[in-house]
């Protein structure tokens, strides 16, 4: 399993899964920080963001995610002010800036972004500003590998670790997972040799019945990682129970600002703890981000669920499993939702069931296969 | 720079008296027409609008004519390696040439916010007289509105523009024909990445300049050497993926690209990995793509690459005979991958 979306959007784009071994199947892990921002959250931001007195600030790709009824995107469309930004830091300057607005800053992700919006909260407090605040959503690594690991579901034997993660965090968190498990655990890159060669590091360990940790992306990953990092990430937030959206609730798997900086938590500040969300029935994200069924394998991929009209954050996100098929793959290719569904190998590598000798296209029989046979 | 010469920096308006755009330069009266005389005649110009009539007449030519309109509503006005008003001119200048049509004579309708300071609309219509010329075009027609401050976005432009259609043949999707081959005429990525970089205060090494520019020169160049073009699309918004998909589409044809024959300057394809884009989908404003036969890639690429608007003219794919409509692109690996049409706009990812 590659953890990280943008480890999955790199098999997919350079089509590295048709390249390796038949007897090597890559399921594509939770590490999408959209995707797994729970509709909750998504649904408070789009509360907040549609306040008259907020101007409210996000990475880019959060703004298309749906919520229950609408996105931010559609918030901004009706006169919200929405604003996507590179960093929080922009959103601290508007707040320095418009000292007459609140300015809320979504601060979702993974360890990887979790340094610079402690900073920008530190920085709020260092300077006095009281217009700004964060709506959180920071989710950690390790708990949710483990969960997919103790899963009795779980299909995982070797993990390729998110580099830009333990770029942050270091290597030690993964090493008691290895062992529990006995599963290999390699940290690995984003480029297409990054993946190939972290992939083929899991591969040896296997074969050799090792269950390491192992650094294949050592030109940007230190074994202590980035330790001032960690020491802010400590000081500003707490570990806390989150719930992962696709996953449900997983103990101690992510950050909420710590007592000492509570003030900063829009979630308080706006009252909207009375937000309740409703998922779309269709949607089997949680099933593609805990690698028990791919994309294809739900019957509203490209049907109900497009990147236009999208049912689950992973139609949403450049990270995102779904989106990443969707845009990589024939949307022809749709299937049955059958869990016994076989997939062969190459640009057609859905096997058709249902084609007359010769014949370019299924029948219409109402069953969600297939038009164009590529074999 | 001869074409400067009958230029001059200083506003002929009394900008001392009027150092912004008032409500009363779109009301008809004195102040509006104090600026249509002073400023837009003025620059652009041409015995056209010496007529002072409610439309511009013009005798027509035998044949066939094309006629295209396009708006620009670009912030910031000014970025690097062009402004607004050099957009405005370029871009209906560019969808003439794309029907292979030589530009004659262009319309600017100005939407004008109050407050927008004279100087910047001064330096703007100067722009846009520049780039006309240099198409080789005239804007013969024009009008102003002024709307209240804080409805606008500074200046909105209009152009709409008149060309002649010199060759016989017919270029357009349909016309394209399995085997056809594309050739790109340079880099991809600068306008976008040029635009994003002022607009988010994004610094790199190096300021990434817009490749905004006139294209008709060259394509009219390609025509009058006898090239068969079959079909040109500019490249702007969407980029090339955009652009391929809708000609695959209308074809009924299938492309494939070779994604290392695709030119991307080093800074652009670092800025665009930084914020997580695509350079195959962002703007550009002086690139378009020919498809032509595959005995004329040679005597293509020779004209091309003579021309200052072709010197990175380059083979980015073919056209195939797989059914379905699909952009493919393969890979260095040798791997193919569908290009599909873009949902929405391109967000920054998160990491």
């Amino acid at each position: 399993m590659e953890v990280c979306g943008g480890q999955t959007h790199s098999i997919v784009k350079f089509s590295l899964d048709e390249m390796i071994p038949s007897k090597i199947r890559l399921i594509h892990g939770p590490g999408c920080p959209v995707c797994v921002t729970p509709l909750e959250l998504i649904d408070k931001a789009i509360s907040i963001a549609a306040r008259p007195d907020v101007i409210f600030c996000s990475f880019g790709d959060m703004l298309r995610v749906p919520g229950t009824s609408k996105d931010l995107l559609s918030v901004k469309a009706e006169g919200g002010d929405i604003r996507f930004v590179y960093s929080p830091m922009d959103a601290l300057k508007i707040a320095q800036d418009r000292p007459d607005r609140q300015v809320v800053f979504f601060a979702v992700g993974f360890e990887t972004t979790a340094p610079a919006n402690a900073m920008a909260v530190y920085q709020a407090k260092a300077l006095g500003i009281q217009n700004f605040s964060l709506l959180v959503s920071h989710v950690l690594v390790p708990p949710a590998m483990e969960t997919i690991l103790s899963s009795p579901q779980n299909q995982v034997q070797g993990f390729l670790a998110a580099g830009h993660v333990c770029t942050v965090m270091g290597t030690a968190e993964y090493i008691p997972l290895a062992q529990k498990y006995r599963v290999p655990i390699v940290v690995t890159g984003f480029e297409p040799v990054d993946i190939l060669e972290g992939i083929s590091m899991c591969v040896r360990q296997l074969e050799e019945g090792r269950f390491e940790v192992e650094n294949q992306y050592a030109r940007s990953v230190r074994a202590e990682g980035n330790r001032p990092a960690q020491e802010l990430v400590q000081k500003i937030f707490q570990v806390i129970p989150r719930s992962w959206r696709g996953l449900g609730e997983i103990p101690l798997s992510g950050l909420g600002l710590s007592a000492d900086y509570m003030e900063f938590d829009a979630e308080r500040r706006f009252d909207v703890g009375h937000v309740r969300a409703k998922e779309s029935p269709d949607c089997i994200s949680g099933l593609v981000l805990q690698g028990i069924k791919k994309p294809l394998e739900c019957a509203a991929f490209a049907n109900a669920c497009t990147p236009d009209h999208p049912l689950g954050a992973p139609m949403v996100s450049s990270e995102g499993a779904c989106a990443a098929y969707y845009r990589y793959r024939n949307r022809n290719d749709s299937v049955e939702s059958s869990p016994r569904q076989s997939f062969g190998r190459g640009p057609g590598f859905l096997v058709c069931k249902n084609l007359d000798p010769g014949q370019k296209a299924c029948r219409d029989d109402g069953t969600k296969k297939f038009t164009v046979d590529r074999r | 720079m001869s074409l400067l010469k009958d230029f001059t920096l200083a506003c002929p308006l009394p900008i001392h008296q009027y150092p912004k755009v008032l409500m009363a330069h779109g009301g008809g009266g004195r102040l509006m027409n104090q600026m249509i005389e002073k400023m837009f005649a003025n620059v652009f110009d041409n015995d056209f609008l010496k007529q002072r009539h409610d439309s511009a007449v013009f005798n027509v030519n035998k044949g066939r004519m094309a006629f295209t309109t396009d708006s620009f509503v670009v912030s910031p006005l000014f970025f690097p390696g062009g402004d607004i008003g050099e957009l405005a001119v370029n871009g209906t200048v560019n969808d003439l040439a794309m029907s292979g049509a030589r530009p004659l004579y262009l319309s600017a309708g100005f939407i004008l916010e109050e407050g927008l300071p004279m100087e910047t609309l001064w330096k703007i219509i100067q722009s846009m007289n520049k780039a006309a010329r240099e198409a080789g075009a005239q804007i013969i027609t024009g009008d102003t509105k002024v709307v209240d401050h804080g409805k606008g976005d500074g200046i909105f432009i209009n152009t709409s523009g008149v060309g002649v259609i010199e060759h016989p043949g017919s270029i357009g999707p349909s016309e394209v024909q399995g085997g056809d081959v594309l050739i790109l005429n340079g880099d991809l990525g600068r306008h976008g990445m040029a635009i994003m970089a002022v607009r988010e205060g994004l610094e790199f090494e190096s300021a990434i300049e817009s490749d905004t520019a006139p294209l008709s020169g060259l394509v009219l160049e390609l025509l009058s050497q006898g090239v068969s073009l079959h079909c040109l699309r500019d490249l702007t918004r969407g980029g090339l993926a955009s652009a391929l998909n809708e000609i695959a589409t209308a074809s009924g044809l299938s492309l494939m690209l070779e994604q290392s024959a695709i030119p991307v300057r080093e800074d652009v394809r670092a800025a665009c990995e930084m914020l997580g884009l695509d350079p195959l989908y962002v703007a550009n404003e002086g690139r378009f793509v020919a498809f032509v036969p595959a005995a004329q890639v040679d005597q293509t690429l020779k004209i091309m690459r003579a021309h200052p608007q072709g010197q990175g003219a380059c083979v980015v794919g073919q056209v195939t005979p797989q059914p379905g409509s699909l952009v493919t692109l393969k890979s260095p690996l040798g791997l193919s991958r569908i290009v599909d049409m873009l949902s929405g706009e391109q967000l920054p990812r998160i990491c």
